[in-house]
């Protein structure tokens, strides 16, 4: 869009600062609730602008025992157990959706199709419609309360298997011909061509599902009985209901900041694969 | 380097016979182009050399090894595809390395053969960019510097020019063919270019609709084909067809016209001859009324239709010409530039 008319300037800023705005809000107050104390967060009106204890309550929430009054594990500790989870569930979709789909794209093999529409079919069950068997399954495999237990079953992902399969499709054949001839067996391909092929496509893929293992609820929830074993986002949640006392606000705040970094992180350190593999067709 | 033979080789895609009881014997060093219109089979054939499709039934020998269940690795090939089917993640110089790396070469011999076949293909500059840095005569050239580091005994082409422009085309032509003659390793060229064919080839096999037309020289192709579609498929613009009546030693046209002829066979058939054979001739047989004159600089395309009569004719003739649409021009054709089909078969009549 080349055009240039200042109206029109000044209004498309408008609505980008407004939404800046909007967005950043949220987080504007969560960083100035986590600088204040406990006192100061608990009257009327909430403070705008940040307070000096900062340092003080990063140190409370990251290293002690979190609420006072509660026995919940340090919040480096969930931080930990998150970035496990995610990477873990990140990881293992990518490797499983990558072999899935090259067996579903490079061999024929009797019922293809059908293995094809199994992986289809899950796409109607996320963990949350079966969460009663697949609860009974990982307990009777004893991976209650263990990393394995919070994301294997999580991992397998009908939606990774399918893009990986458009990626590949769009890869001429030629290109395992060649490889053929060039004395490439089937894995050797795969991890040669395929794999740096797809690699702006994982890195978009890692972004999002780490995202998407970062912010799981409801399965950690259920699973994780052991203090030492709770993630970040279940126990945001747990801490507001914590004890009979009204909420440690400056605490809260500061976990749930602790708990935005990572994502962040791995959002920005990944932006300009993850832009290149949602928008590069160049094969 | 080695000899190629097809026996007998037939191909189904299901039920479909897509190739049809295809024998064929090259010599060591041979330059065979397989040619012949779009989707008659050129590349199920090569493919089917290259070990990348499977053999129906028959069998196709390199040397004296019978290699229908070998794996296209191990049949010591090299094929240059149409999209050369460059790895777009690799270097140059990696694309290159990479099936003799996967071959267990040692770093000094990898290195000794890639620098070899880029000094031949003068692609030394560019060793260490990305395909997707080059033009398509660069990555064209680097294909077959892919194809030429392994030394293998066979070299197969898939049109492999086909996507460069005109006068590109020509030029790696020219190169490919010197490459061959340098390097003398037994190659199938496929292409559906019949200039391409008859340029580069030592024999060309024409296939039809999976049938083997025929199988000889360029000259043989030229001066004898055998059969109306190689006839027509060789050569440019392409032979004139007439309709015509074989009686005791004449050719009879459909206006009734008469010419000479040595052949004793009796009955229909269908009279060719090639443009640049007609030759104007005030007293010749074939009369054509013009329509349209075409000035190519050397020499002239007249195009009209025999007089009194629907069949279309060209004549190409030397020099500069313009003829009067309408008017009526009379050609001669020496009888050894007569060439006779029958009118059912389409092959050529023996005289
Ligand atoms: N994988 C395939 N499955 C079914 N039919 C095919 C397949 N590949 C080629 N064919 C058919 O075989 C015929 C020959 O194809 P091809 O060898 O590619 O022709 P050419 O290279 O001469 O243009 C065509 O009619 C094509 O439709
Ligand atoms: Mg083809």
């Amino acid at each position: 869009m080349v055009e240039h008319r200042p109206i029109l300037n000044i209004v498309t800023h408008l609505v980008l600062i407004l939404g800046i705005l909007i967005v950043a809000l949220p987080i504007w107050i969560t960083f100035v609730a986590a600088t204040h104390d406990e006192a100061r967060m608990l009257q009327a009106p909430l403070p705008l602008l940040p307070g000096p204890y900062f340092i003080e309550n990063f140190k409370k929430t990251l290293f002690g025992s979190g609420l006072s009054g509660t026995e919940t594990a340090p919040v480096w500790r969930m931080l930990m157990n998150s970035l496990f989870m995610a990477i873990m569930i990140a990881v293992g979709k990518i490797a499983i959706s990558l072999l899935s789909a090259f067996a579903i794209v490079y061999f024929k093999f009797p019922f293809r199709m059908g293995f094809f529409w199994l992986i289809f079919i899950t796409l109607m069950l996320p963990v949350e419609v079966r969460i009663l068997p697949t609860y009974e399954v990982v307990a009777d495999l004893g991976m209650l309360n263990s990393y394995w237990g919070l994301s294997i079953p999580l991992i397998a992902s009908a939606t990774a298997t399918f893009m990986f399969r458009q990626v590949f499709l769009t890869i001429p054949d030629e290109m395992l011909e060649s490889a053929r001839i060039d004395g490439a067996k089937p894995m050797r391909f795969f991890f040669d061509i395929l794999l740096p092929l797809s690699r702006t496509n994982i890195a978009a893929l890692f972004v999002i599902l780490f995202i998407y293992g970062w912010n799981q609820y409801l399965w950690p929830l259920l699973i994780t009985t052991e203090t030492d074993m709770t993630t970040i986002v279940m126990s945001i949640k747990q801490m507001l209901e914590a004890a009979e006392q009204s909420p440690q606000w400056n605490i809260i705040m500061m976990t749930a900041l602790l708990a935005m970094i990572p994502p962040v992180f791995v959002v920005i350190g990944m932006q300009k694969m993850f832009v290149k593999g949602l928008t590069e067709t160049d094969k | 380097m080695a000899t190629i033979s097809l026996k007998d080789l037939v191909k189904n895609y299901g039920k479909v016979e897509v190739l049809h009881h295809v024998e064929g014997e090259f010599q060591d060093g041979e330059f065979i182009v397989i040619v012949g219109p779009s989707g008659c089979g050129k590349s199920t054939l090569l493919r089917m050399v290259a070990g990348l499709e499977t053999v129906t039934s028959g069998e196709i020998y390199i040397g004296d090894k019978m290699v229908n269940q070998l794996e296209p690795a191990d049949r010591d090939i090299a094929m240059v595809f149409q999209n050369y089917a460059l790895y777009p993640h690799m270097s140059v110089r990696e694309n290159m390395a990479y099936g003799l790396k996967l071959r267990k070469f040692s770093k000094d011999d990898i290195e000794r053969r890639v620098n070899e076949a880029a000094t031949i293909l003068e692609i030394q500059d560019y060793l260490d960019r990305k395909p997707r840095q080059l033009s398509g005569g660069q990555r064209q050239r680097v294909a077959m510097g892919r194809a030429i580091v392994r030394d293998p005994q066979v070299f197969l082409f898939d049109e492999p020019l086909s996507n460069l422009d005109a006068k590109l085309r020509v030029q790696m032509r020219l190169e490919i063919k010197k490459l061959q003659r340098k390097l003398g390793v037994t190659s199938i060229y496929v292409t559906h270019d019949q200039v391409e064919a008859m340029t580069l080839g030592d024999r060309l096999m024409v296939l039809n609709a999976g049938y083997v037309e025929q199988f000889g020289t360029p000259i043989d192709l030229y001066e004898k084909p055998a059969s109306v579609f190689v006839a027509g498929f060789i050569g440019s613009p392409s032979m004139n067809f007439l309709p015509a009546k074989l009686t005791n030693s004449h050719i009879e046209l459909e206006n009734g016209h008469k010419i000479p002829t040595s052949s004793a066979q009796q009955g229909d058939a269908i009279f060719g001859v090639r443009p640049e054979h007609m030759v104007v001739d005030d007293n010749g047989p074939i009369e054509v009324k013009t329509e349209l004159c075409e000035q190519l600089g050397a020499n002239t395309l007249v195009h009209g239709r025999l007089n009194k009569c629907e069949t279309s004719v060209v004549a190409s003739i030397q020099g500069h010409w313009d003829y009067e649409p309408g008017s009526i021009l009379r050609f001669n054709v020496t009888p050894e530039n007569h060439h006779l089909f029958d009118s059912k078969t389409e092959k050529r009549l023996e005289s």
